[in-house]
């Protein structure tokens, strides 16, 4: 009867319970550490930028005129590329991703093939956006360079079109984001649809839907919530995306109208003037991040509350 | 007759409408998958080309040095794994530490709402911004020993990139655990910390090592948070004090370079992003090993 | 309360008395006043309707109830002369003296040695390790089953031989005090019967207390019985909530219960 020898830990060892004490207390403190850089994040480029913001203040917002050599500073270019940039790039991703995701969850073609498109759409997405950059700059943009002249040709009377291509420019940018985004948009919403319960969808066929009606009308209108979400979370990804969109953007901080010449975003504004930058310049950089962080917060915020439970791949 | 009227009737108005829509969804889908197989392509083309040992084993010669010439790319290789070890190592235990709170010690309460809330957050925020961020608060600031621009203030702007993810996948990977594991380890009188040290955290090791090997291949590529924290070098890390010293990564290198007048230098960014791809790849194909081991189980 | 018979003259020497207990979850009541005194070295069979809190008071004996956040207790559990929720109280240490054996197997995921060990190890065992893996898997009847694959994984037993491996854990632990809650359910007659044996040989050295909703069982192995039942908490239905009902010497409880309720039970009347 082995029962003869002790447990000596029967009466817990002051060691132990301390163990188990600082262990939890360390675990509390790791959490937080989330809720502290956020507030080391805003904290930072709040007060870095109240210089500017006392300087400028809205102003900044309206005017374009960036120049460090008579320090007049004005985002206007950079928050209107991040803007129309993003929202662009979300037209032409939503009908692709969205139009893809239904594709590999219907049965239109062996599962097999299916699920190495998914699995492609997520290669896609582990391409690093410097890579995508490099790409944009020696081959897609000069491969779509004839395209964007013939547009100019004969739709240049649009003042969006209104300038000649001519390399870099806020259309390759457009292109290349959306590219980045369609991995997230493609990747949620098949998620969402692949959630629809499936007697849904036997309910609209067993009242002689085509499955085109199915979707449109039974499937999409069910999963419709979350796929705005990654819609929103792909909004916001667009808008702080800097690698790519920095290299094939042309950086200009002068407004242009036409699409076809070059621009800046904030992020692009932030990725190339930052290292060098100093004095008023840094803060306005820093007021130009304000705005570039409240636009992603108040997406990110909004998407979160539409995908609330789909879970996190991104 | 009857039959004729049931089969299928190809140039009706309803089926041809479906047929349009079908092959809708298909074009779309070769769009999405064309970026990435040129992507894939071009790489291999104009980086796989470049390969060769200089291209791992030297250093990258500064712009219009030699105009036929650009180097290797061996210091940034070395770069890119000292800086995303750093990160790792930052984020690996503050990420898994606060998702083991958030799954095992506060499943519900407004606290834990409040830290899922803002990891989701925070993974959102760009990455850029975490630059900016560790800029202001230690380059600038040169509180880390007085050093400025360095490989630690690079592993820190990256590990709060990684940090969400890790809370996430953590948290999730929990609590998936049975809570029939948990009461079987506290019925034997086992303290909390032992139950999730050697019961929970062990069988949730393989979704949440997937979180972990996924969130370093994203780090691993990223560069905006880097341009102007570990900034870039033409030389090989070395010294005590390499840690805080600026330091070459394969993102920083492809970024600077690509945008360079001098063709050696575009070149040289191009076997860069051959060998980030392969890797970043490579890393990825591991996760997803580790995800389908998980899915057996 | 006026339907309990509270016996307070029955149990003497008693290892755990519960005293005045009533359990919530999320405020709303699961069981209510119960006084019990459970006799040391006995074994004790609670019994009664699905649904009547005997898991409940099961797990506030031993602190389970901390698991659910839900969980609220009012009332005192004395064991030993000490109230285990008093504030000073580590619930860890109860666990240890209080060991519990649950109704769905649940091994560690790790070696059948590896599942016996580790509670053993916790508790700061300093015996020969080989020899409590053999002598709990003896006891808990599963040793002729599990000597020659040790190293295998606990989850290569079937769920008869899983939950053997669990009391065997249990048992290496060597509490005071074994819980059980409905430990056969998941068993074949023949392991049934296997665990029955080891619960007579077990109650030499420990207290055990055992839910049960086989009364054929709880008559063989219990030497006394707790009864409970559940009733409406207001006169239209609505929730339930449960009670004790009646608590004797097993033989007292099915041959001359007191109650109507208890007799109704066991005559298969309801539940
Ligand atoms: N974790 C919990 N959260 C909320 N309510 C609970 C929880 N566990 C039990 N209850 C409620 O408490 C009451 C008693 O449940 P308990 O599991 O103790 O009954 P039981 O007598 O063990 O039943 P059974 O014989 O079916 O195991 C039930 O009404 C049940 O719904
Ligand atoms: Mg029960």
């Amino acid at each position: 009867m082995p029962f003869n020898e002790e447990f000596v830990l029967r009466n817990r060892p002051r060691m132990e319970k301390i163990i188990d004490q600082s262990f939890q207390n360390l675990v509390l403190l790791m959490a937080s550490m989330v809720a502290i850089i956020l507030l080391g994040i805003l904290t930072v480029i709040f007060l870095g930028s109240t210089e500017s913001i006392a300087r400028y203040g809205f102003k900044f917002l309206v005017q374009s005129e960036w120049n460090p050599v008579n320090d007049q500073y004005g985002a206007f270019t950079a928050i209107y590329g991040t803007l129309l940039t993003s929202l662009a790039s979300l037209t032409l991703a939503i009908p692709l991703g969205v139009g893809t995701a239904i594709f590999i969850t219907e049965n239109f073609i062996h599962h097999k093939l299916r699920n190495i498109i998914g699995v492609m759409v997520e290669l896609l997405a582990a391409i690093p956006s410097v890579v995508l950059g490099l790409w944009a700059v020696y081959i897609m943009e000069p491969f779509l360079r004839p395209s964007f002249l013939l547009i100019h040709k004969y739709l240049g009377w649009i003042p969006l079109f209104g300038s000649e291509p001519l390399g870099p420019g806020v259309a390759p940018a457009i292109i290349v984001l959306s590219i980045m985004i369609l991995p997230i948009i493609t990747s949620i919403s098949r998620d969402s649809l692949n959630q629809v319960p499936k007697k849904l969808r036997e309910a609209s066929y067993g009242i002689g839907s085509t499955r085109w009606i199915t979707i449109f009308r039974v499937i999409l209108p069910a999963a419709i919530s979350s796929i705005t979400g990654g819609i929103l979370l792909a909004l916001g990804r667009a808008m702080g995306e800097t690698m790519a969109v920095t290299m094939i953007i042309g950086n200009s901080n002068t407004f242009n109208f036409s699409i076809f010449s070059p621009g800046y975003t904030i992020s692009a504004m932030l990725a190339n003037q930052f290292g060098e930058a100093d004095g008023n310049q840094v803060s306005s950089l820093m007021y130009a991040a304000l705005v570039l962080m409240i636009l992603t917060l108040t997406v990110n915020i909004f998407a979160q509350w539409m995908v609330k439970k789909l879970s996190l791949k991104y | 007759m009857t039959n004729n009227k049931l089969s299928f009737n190809y140039s009706s108005k309803r089926n041809i409408t479906e047929f349009i829509f079908t092959f809708l969804s298909a074009f779309a889908s070769i769009i999405v998958l064309m970026p990435l197989i040129f992507i894939i392509i071009y790489v291999i083309i104009k980086g796989g080309s470049e390969l060769n040992l200089s291209l791992l084993t030297q250093l990258p010669e500064p712009p219009g040095d030699d105009l036929n010439n650009a180097g290797g790319v061996g210091n940034a290789i070395i770069g890119t794994f000292i800086v995303t070890l750093l990160a790792a190592l930052i984020s690996i235990p503050i990420g898994v530490g606060g998702g083991i709170y958030l799954a095992e010690y506060s499943l519900k309460g407004p606290f834990s709402k409040f830290i899922r809330f803002g990891a989701n957050v925070l993974s959102g925020v760009p990455s850029i911004i975490a630059g900016v961020f560790i800029y202001g608060i230690i380059v600038s600031t040169r509180i880390i020993l007085g050093s400025n621009f360095s490989a630690i203030a690079g592993g820190l702007a990256l590990s709060i990139l990684m940090i969400p993810t890790i809370i996430k996948t953590t948290d999730e990977g929990l609590k998936l655990v049975s809570n029939d594991l948990r009461k079987a380890s506290i019925g034997i009188g086992a303290s909390k910390f032992i139950t999730i040290i050697r019961i929970t955290l062990p069988a949730a090791f393989n979704s949440i090592s997937t979180g972990i090997v996924l969130a370093i291949a994203r780090a691993s590529g990223e560069t905006a948070p880097l341009i102007f924290t570990a900034l870039f070098s033409f030389y090989w890390p070395s010294g005590n004090d390499m840690l805080l010293q600026p330091l070459a990564t394969l993102s920083v290198l492809i970024y600077n370079f690509a945008m360079e007048p001098y063709e050696a230098q575009n070149q040289l960014a191009w076997g860069a992003s051959f060998l980030l791809v392969t890797l970043i790849l490579f890393i990825n194909l591991l996760a997803r090993w580790l995800s389908n081991k998980t899915m057996e189980k | 309360m006026k339907k309990q018979t509270l016996n307070t003259g029955l149990i003497s020497n008693e290892i755990i008395s519960l005293e005045n207990v009533s359990i919530s979850y999320s405020n709303v009541e699961a069981v209510r006043n119960i006084f019990c005194k459970i006799p040391r070295s006995k074994v004790t069979s609670f019994i009664g309707p699905s649904g009547c809190g005997k898991s409940t008071v099961l797990r506030a004996i031993n602190r389970m109830n901390d698991l659910i956040e839900t969980s609220s207790i009012k009332g005192r559990v004395i064991f030993e002369g000490i109230d285990i929720y008093d504030k000073k109280i580590d619930p860890v240490e109860i666990r240890r003296r209080i060991g519990m054996v649950f109704q769905q197997p649940n091994p560690f995921p790790k070696s059948i040695y590896e599942n016996i060990a580790f509670g053993a190890r916790i508790n700061g065992y300093t015996g020969n390790m080989n020899d409590l893996v053999e002598y709990s898997l003896r006891k808990a009847a599963v040793w002729e089953e599990c000597k020659d694959k040790l190293n295998e994984s606990g989850y290569s037993l079937s769920g008869g031989q899983q939950q053997r491996l669990c009391i065997a854990r249990t048992i290496a632990i060597k509490p005071e005090v074994i819980l059980m809650d409905e430990p056969c359910s998941a068993l074949d007659p023949i392991s049934t019967l296997k665990i029955e044996e080891t619960i007579h040989e077990l109650k030499k050295s420990f207290t055990i207390i055992i839910v049960t909703h086989n009364m054929q069982q709880a008559l063989r192995v219990s030497d006394y019985t707790a009864f409970y039942n559940a009733e409406p908490t207001s006169k239209d239905g609505g929730g339930k909530v449960g009670y004790l009902v009646e608590f004797n010497e097993t033989e007292k409880v099915f041959n001359q219960p007191t109650q109507k309720a208890t007799e109704d039970y066991i005559s298969g009347k309801f539940g």
